[in-house]
């Protein structure tokens, strides 16, 4: 990429020359900036978060408001085209709920979904991948086959197979039935940066200076083994928000009385053969702006962890 | 080497016999097959009866050994809806699915080796940044998003590819009935096949454009180099035959995404396959099919498992020991 070449000659030989040296904070707001498609990324999750939170306030309509739907205005195109009209800027849907509004209530689910699960699987894999890094043994083992096990099975199928059997799903049973297999990549994840860390020299001398197992563990190796963690969890949190929508799609996610980007791609399906590609299109672009914006974060935090891959 | 086949063997077999007791219990406890012979209005009596005839009064373990003696000799019980075997249910659909799979496989393997090779050859150029936050958008763009905008635009609006369903098939032998020999078959093949690959092809352009970046700074490329190999051969020959690893580990592990995945594309696509009568299953509660299903998915997928783990044995005898 163009901006690693900055990086070179910033964090390479030439360091040496500069006279001064840039505390790390500074540096890692430097390389941000130097990188456009993060800042975007940044600025439009920004924006979305502000959107979601402040929904009720900002959206002209409540669409889950049953007294607020005119049926006169459904299908409504975006109110820049013929036929469209304000207040529906983006358009209406059959039931004549306003797509902009309801895509601001539906990025709610999306963020709960994705906070939900980035906090509990990646505490619950966290804490398995430290046990299991650390201690080893037996724990090691069992840990590790149940991850493998899950792994080879698709998180897709698993959350879809739980939500199927137990029926009338909720954003709360959503998050747990990702979380069942989400865990996985959290714990290995940790357990291969505790595995490093463990033999690191400061923690060996730690430990020989008589470091209980809760103090080495809380002091030194969890600190410098949880980084790995935050790019899996700008990445997770991304996959959990597609996986929220893709459920929601197949009709096993939430329940249709909850906004959601993939309950309004599902239901506009029925509709592109008439050509109201505006039911799918918003939803779709903000689903796929979460994502891809938490990807590039992913991709930027990554190589700022592991330098070692910027020259690239 | 044997121990290390047998202990993975063994593996393999505690992960099916987990996965035979959750099938067990969505089985048996999980929509109550009593209520669904019996019917809401029976008596008190009668579905005792029928509880008995089922034999569901005895103990639990009877009932869980019983079941996995019925599932070996492949008998999984009857669909609540269509009333036959609910195995032969997935078997007649399975062939769909494959076929579906197979081709998006091939798609991802060949765009995404080709491509990935092609950008790391000239890593600076307008294609290969071009192609590389393409491929972000690719691992970013939800499997059904991906589905709808192919209908929409090769479907809808050019008009070049049908939408839906699988087209013509002949049939190859027993219940195998193939959509690869027909262009009808094929035609329909086409935007299915390319919604289902489209996260493996951007995963492995990724994989195999990052392998091959790196292999090309090593000293025996740099050696086939100052022999005067061009840069293709170079490529080809010396630098990603060292990528091939990790892209068959990849391919390896992501057979279970894949399934997942098929899912989703057969229901955009009401592709007759297994995927989508699990869906439908869901849906009607019918649970011997989905119980099945279970069962089916996961002997693939642990059984390729333990045949990749054996195929890395013999290749590389590190493993072996690990």
């Amino acid at each position: 990429m163009a901006e690693a070449r900055g990086d070179i000659v910033a964090t390479g030989a030439a360091s040496g020359i500069l006279a001064r040296r840039p505390s790390a904070r500074a540096r890692l707001l430097r390389h941000f900036l130097a990188r456009p498609l993060a800042v975007a990324a940044a600025a439009f999750l920004v924006i979305l978060i502000i959107g979601a939170a402040g929904a009720p306030l900002i959206a002209p309509q409540n669409p889950y408001n049953l007294q607020a739907l005119n049926l006169a205005d459904s299908l409504l195109p975006p109110a820049w085209m013929a036929g469209g009209k304000m207040p529906y800027l983006l358009g209406t849907d059959v039931q004549g709920r306003d797509i902009f509004s309801t895509i601001l209530f539906g990025s709610q689910t999306s963020l709960i979904v994705g906070t939900g699960v980035v906090l509990i699987a990646g505490s619950l894999g966290g804490f398995i991948g430290l046990v299991a890094g650390y201690f080893g043994g037996w724990i090691d083992t069992v840990t590790m086959r149940i991850a493998d096990s899950l792994l080879s099975f698709s998180t897709t199928l698993i959350a879809l197979l739980l939500l199927g059997i137990i029926k009338n799903g909720s954003v709360g049973l959503v998050i747990l039935a990702i979380v069942v297999s989400g865990w996985v990549q959290y714990a290995r994840t940790m357990r291969g940066s505790v595995l490093a860390v463990k033999e690191e020299d400061y923690v060996l001398a730690a430990r020989a200076i008589g470091g209980g197992a809760l103090r080495l563990i809380l002091k030194h190796v969890l600190p410098n083994a949880v980084a790995p963690l935050l790019v899996i969890a700008a990445v997770d949190f991304g996959v959990a928000v597609m996986l929220e929508a893709t459920l929601s799609f197949l009709g096993v996610g939430v329940p249709v009385t909850q906004p959601s980007l993939g309950m309004m791609i599902s239901q506009g399906k029925d509709f592109i053969y008439a050509g109201m590609w505006w039911l799918i299109a918003f939803p779709a672009g903000v689903l796929m702006g979460i994502v891809f914006s938490l990807n590039i974060l992913a991709d930027w935090l990554r190589d700022e962890i592991n330098p070692r891959l910027q020259r690239r | 080497m044997i121990a290390f086949v047998g202990r993975r063997a063994l593996q393999s077999i505690v992960v099916l016999a987990i996965v035979s007791f959750i099938s067990f219990l969505i089985f048996q406890y999980i929509g109550d097959p009593v209520l669904t012979m019996a019917g809401q209005f029976a008596t008190q009596a009668e579905q005792a009866q029928i509880r008995e005839a089922l034999g569901l009064d005895r103990p639990f373990y009877v009932q869980y050994a019983e079941f996995v003696g019925n599932a070996l000799r492949g008998n999984l019980g009857v669909s609540y809806v269509a009333r036959v075997p609910a195995l032969g249910l997935i078997l007649e659909r399975l062939p769909a699915s494959i076929e579906l799979a197979v081709a998006a496989e091939l798609l991802a393997v060949g765009l995404g080796v080709s491509l990935g090779s092609l950008a790391a050859a000239y890593p600076r150029s307008a294609f290969s940044k071009a192609t590389l936050t393409g491929s972000l958008l690719g691992v970013s763009v939800p499997t059904f998003i991906v589905g709808i905008a192919l209908i929409l635009v090769f479907a809808v609006g050019l008009g070049w590819l049908p939408p839906f369903g699988r087209g013509e098939v002949v049939p190859v032998f027993g219940s195998w009935r193939t959509g690869f020999v027909t262009a009808s078959g094929l035609q329909h093949l086409i935007l299915p096949a390319l919604t289902l690959g489209m996260f493996q092809l951007a995963l492995l352009f990724r994989l195999t454009r990052g392998g091959v970046i790196e292999a090309l700074q090593t000293d025996y490329v740099r050696t086939a180099r100052a022999k005067g190999l061009g840069p293709v051969r170079v490529i080809v020959k010396h630098a990603l035959r060292n990528v091939l690893i990790p892209v068959v580990t990849m391919i390896g592990l992501q057979f279970g995404q894949l399934i997942g995945f098929s899912l989703v594309t057969e229901t955009i696509f009401q592709w007759p396959g297994a995927g989508n009568l699990l869906l439908q299953s869901i849906f009607e509660s019918d649970f011997p099919v989905v119980a099945s299903y279970i069962i089916i998915v996961a002997l693939l997928v642990v059984g390729l498992n333990l045949l990749v783990d054996i195929a890395y044995a013999f290749l590389d005898p590190r493993i072996r020991y690990g």
